[in-house]
């Protein structure tokens, strides 16, 4: 293996794809070898670092500088000045690591600022398709060391809880007390799920995951199946999600021609096989009893609960369904310890949490950072302030099933604990902001006509409701809304989320009340300019 | 005959379901189910037709009709809804000169509406078969219209 002065990471997501990536790559290595660096400079592909919307992003390690927006004509200004006279072009770098390069900490890589990344903290360094580099840089080393230090089932969920790990993929369940019941449940046959039917608006920190580490979920994935005692799993992938499929197999392949799955894991017995499975497009499947059905091969309609899938799931067999970024923690706590997680966070929610950061900001895109970080500091301070010098009006937090915060609350730590406590939802992390021309009646119209498209039919309240919200909110919207209105949708989401059978008819009441409550005047004054 | 050579691939189990249809679909150069493959399906995983095709027309991703050989997703959640895409989808159907679920009458185009495509940073997007486009405008629809137009 040769060793190189240079590295060139060109991270590879749906943006950057359109934006010609592989295009530049190619160019990049001829341009190289026609200069004969092709032996001190490699290039390589690694996932996205969550920035997105600027083009092709080129990194350079070990100096850490970003170019946005590269061009094929910048390549040979990038070789001449940068790689062989050490200048930076600084009118292609991404501003704030101009500064940054003075001290060559990486502290401020990023957005604008430091980010602690335990989930990603390989996504955009390590090229995902290579086991190899993977395995250098410490990947599979959390499995090693359960059967090193020879630790029981027992004692990894032991760890798991005591880490206090809490679910990413909304409800924010204690992951280790799911592994728990799951284990003690009755039977000998048992199953983990990966939920990766990521499909609220707004979100796509599993796509980064599976795109940029898929071998960290395989590593979850195992960890998991040993702690419960499961000898099968499943990747549950929505279907559009064209690259983390791909990405995801490959990296399966891989695994298994290294015993790192298999019949005989790291070679001490223990068999655990793990499958995609494809999504067919229907948000419904997010929620677990659906998945499962679809997973079965069946229609994603929920299913009562309970009986838990911990105790009847797949095939009515003990399962648990863990969502990518909750699974992305575990080599982490396994390999650094409950205590060296707890330091990370909040008391009640420990650890960090993947924000995506949409909308009126000037730097869309995706970051982690420590759970309870104030919602301020992650619209001005990562997302870089409201694009064009616009007034903040609300953000939209937790997607679709999500609550609209208007700006009294902007100082709340996000965490699941204390935005409860401000009747609004963590969920999947979305953070939609918008700016003061918004109109919120328009948003929640938008959000209306979602839920009434996604809503699977099953049960009347969530079918027959999502209706009628819809049609309400559209009236109001285009001026012919009614006395009483705000009442009646108030009124039906309430019903709704009292008798729909699962969380999707009971969702709709969080972003309908919190429009309501929070943006009473706006929602007042469109009802009654109507009746003039 | 393809059908037969996908159905083999798959173990008799009904967890298989989807991904036949998936791959009998996509083998499709008009992305779509006919009631044959639909019957044939049943016949292999000892399924009912009637649950086969309840399954068929639950998902989004497939289609019991024929569909134009570029079919164009476009996102209409929150997050593109807050960015404009309402004036991408209003310059698409005219652009096309069809509605959504339609498709042109020289089978090129299809339109539909998709649920958020996970691509959020780059709204408003859309999806022209397995390709994303984000920052969507309508120079950059018509550009791409074109471009597709062209290429048949």
């Amino acid at each position: 293996m040769s060793i190189y002065r240079t590295h060139i990471l060109l991270p590879v997501d749906e943006g950057t794809v359109q934006a010609g990536v592989f295009e530049i790559k190619r160019r990049l290595e001829s341009e190289l070898k026609a200069r004969k660096l092709q032996k001190e400079i490699k290039v390589l592909e690694s996932g996205s670092v969550g920035i997105v919307g600027k083009g092709v992003i080129l990194s350079v390690y070990p100096d850490r500088i970003y170019y946005f927006q590269v061009k094929a004509n910048d390549i040979a200004r990038i070789i001449e000045e940068h790689l062989l006279k050490g200048r930076i072009v600084a009118d292609l770098a991404h501003a704030p690591v101009a500064a940054m390069a003075a001290d060559r900490t990486g502290a401020r890589v990023g957005l604008t600022r430091e980010q602690r990344r335990v989930v990603l903290d390989k996504a955009w360094t390590v090229d995902p398709r290579n086991i190899n580099e993977v395995l250098a840089s410490g990947g599979y080393r959390a499995l090693e060391k359960i059967f090193s230090d020879k630790l029981s089932p027992e004692q990894v969920i032991e760890e798991v809880k005591r880490s206090g790990l809490r679910g990413r993929g909304g409800a924010g369940f204690p992951t280790g007390m799911k592994w728990e019941f799951t284990r003690k449940a009755p039977g000998a046959e048992k199953y983990i799920i990966c939920n990766a039917d990521e499909g609220e608006p707004g979100t796509f920190k599993d796509r980064l995951i599976l795109e940029g580490d898929p071998h960290k979920l395989i590593e979850a994935m195992t960890i998991a199946a040993y702690a419960i005692g499961a000898g099968c799993g499943y990747v549950y992938i929505r279907g559009e999600y064209g690259l983390s499929i791909e990405r995801m197999q490959k990296a399966i392949d891989q695994a298994r021609e290294f015993n790192l799955l298999g019949k005989n894991i790291l070679e001490t017995g223990f068999a655990f096989q793990l499958e995609i499975k494809k999504g067919a497009g229907a948000y419904i499947c997010g929620e677990e009893t659906a998945l499962i059905e679809s997973l079965e091969g069946k229609r994603g309609n929920p299913r009562l609960k309970p009986p838990y899938p911990v105790s009847q799931g797949l095939w009515q067999k003990p399962t648990a369904v863990n969502n990518v970024e909750t699974l992305a923690n575990i080599p982490a706590i396994i390999s650094n310890g409950a205590d060296w997680f707890r330091k990370i966070g909040t008391d009640k929610c420990p650890g960090t949490k993947v924000f995506t950061i949409l909308g009126h900001v000037e730097y869309p895109g995706l970051i982690e950072t420590d759970m309870g970080t104030p919602l301020r500091e992650i619209i001005f301070s990562f997302g870089g302030g409201i694009k064009g010098g616009k007034k903040f009006k609300a953000a939209l937090l937790g997607g679709a099933a999500g609550v609209f915060l208007s700006e009294s609350l902007l100082d709340v730590r996000m965490d699941f604990e204390n935005l409860k406590e401000n009747k609004a939802v963590l969920g999947s992390g979305a953070v939609l902001v918008m700016n003061e021309d918004t109109s919120i009646v328009d948003m929640l119209f938008s959000i209306a006509k979602f839920f009434a498209h996604e809503s699977c039919g099953q049960c009347a309240p969530c079918r027959i409701g999502t209706r009628q919200i819809l049609d309400i909110v559209y009236r109001i919207r285009r001026g012919a809304g009614k006395k009483g209105d705000a009442e009646t949708l108030l009124q039906l989401a309430e019903t709704m989320f009292k008798s729909s059978l699962c969380p999707l008819g009971q969702s709709l009441v969080m972003p309908v009340k919190s429009a309501l409550e929070n943006f009473k005047d706006e929602f007042a004054l469109a009802i009654s300019q109507s009746e003039k | 005959m393809k059908r037969e050579k996908i159905l083999k691939k798959y173990d008799r189990s009904a967890d298989n379901l989807l991904g036949i249809l998936h791959d009998i679909q996509n083998a499709s150069s008009e992305h779509y189910l006919t009631d044959t493959d639909l019957r044939a399906v049943a016949d292999y995983l000892g399924l009912a037709y009637s649950f086969v095709y309840g399954v068929a027309t639950f998902y989004t991703m497939y289609s019991l009709e024929p569909r134009g050989r570029y079919l164009i997703r476009v996102c209409q959640s929150p997050p593109c809804h807050l960015l404009g895409s309402t004036t991408i989808s209003k310059e698409l159907i005219r652009l096309l000169g069809i509605g959504f679920g339609e498709t042109t009458t020289d089978r090129l185009f299809t339109l539909e509406i998709s649920s958020c495509l996970g691509v959020c940073g780059v709204a408003p997007a859309m999806m022209v078969n397995d390709q994303v486009y984000g920052n969507l405008t309508p120079e950059l629809i018509a550009e791409v219209i074109e471009g597709l137009r062209r290429e048949k």
